[in-house]
């Protein structure tokens, strides 16, 4: 039997990993990556969670951000897909006016 | 120490070294790669807690459809590692050190004043996969209908916005 506790802390590592990602690291695609990272680790807390109260609503739960993050991930793409044809370059600092 | 601690502890291990992998490459490409094995770890933890069913979804949708897509970008856009900037010099360690904080912060909390209590199943008795799909989908299509069409809802919007976004606008160029 694995206390559920190791799971919590297992999940705020990652997470904390994907918030490091996020802040220091200046690709669009990786802060992207991070993002999802992030999505993982509460997802894992989640069902970890669910399986401690056995019931199926965390699951069923998990399984909508699963489907949130897959239009998350298509509209974000094609987002930077477009930034990167104005701007020529995925360099969030580059990313510095509003009107393209 | 049990079976079930030893095969949490490897796959922990792997969880954050695969995270780290990805946070520190430089090559883009490895970072995804790096991701994929991070998705498939967190998908043998979910086997171990009693998900088959999120497991699967794990492994199709993000570990196949998403990063699939990632690595696709990473094509398009070229994977060469980003240019040397002086922009902010001071922000990466202070974002370190934040991030650490976070961290212990995060951990101390959840450990302490939410207290959670109990251990998650033994695996051999929550991988019964026919009964654990059967309920959930029973759940999943009784309780939880109206969420899941508006789930296809999203994803219908989704696919609209890509194409939309990324479509050539009538007489440029």
């Amino acid at each position: 039997m694995v206390p559920i506790n190791y799971y919590i802390i297992l999940s705020a590592i990652l997470f904390t990993i994907g918030v490091t990602g996020v802040l220091i690291r200046r690709n669009a695609l990786i802060i992207f990556m991070s993002i999802e990272l992030m999505l993982n680790a509460s997802n894992l807390a989640i069902v970890a969670f669910s399986s401690a109260i056995k019931s199926f609503s965390g699951q069923i739960f998990v399984f909508f951000v699963i489907a949130v993050a897959a239009a998350e991930v298509a509209v974000g793409l094609a987002l930077i897909v477009e930034i990167f044809k104005s701007k020529r370059s995925i360099d969030v600092d580059q990313m510095n006016s509003l009107k393209g | 120490m049990t079976l079930d601690l030893a095969l949490f502890l490897v796959l922990a291990i792997v969880a954050i070294a695969t995270a780290l992998g990805m946070l520190f490459s430089q090559n883009a490409v490895y970072s995804a790669l790096f991701l994929v094995l991070n998705f498939v770890t967190v998908a043998i933890f979910y086997l171990l807690l009693g998900a088959p069913f999120i497991a699967m979804a794990q492994i199709t949708v993000y570990a196949g459809a998403i990063m699939v897509l990632f690595l696709f970008v990473i094509m398009l856009l070229g994977a060469d590692p980003l240019p040397k900037t002086a922009v902010l010099p001071w922000q990466r360690p202070l974002a370190i050190f934040l991030a650490t904080l976070l961290a212990v912060e995060a951990t101390f909390l959840l450990v302490t004043k939410a207290r959670p209590t109990g251990s998650v199943l033994q695996p051999e008795a929550a991988v019964n996969t026919m009964d654990n799909l059967r309920e959930m989908g029973m759940v999943l299509f009784n309780q939880y209908l109206l969420p899941f069409e508006v789930t296809s809802i999203l994803l219908l919007v989704a696919m609209v916005g890509a194409i939309t976004l990324t479509k050539k606008e009538k007489g440029a160029k």
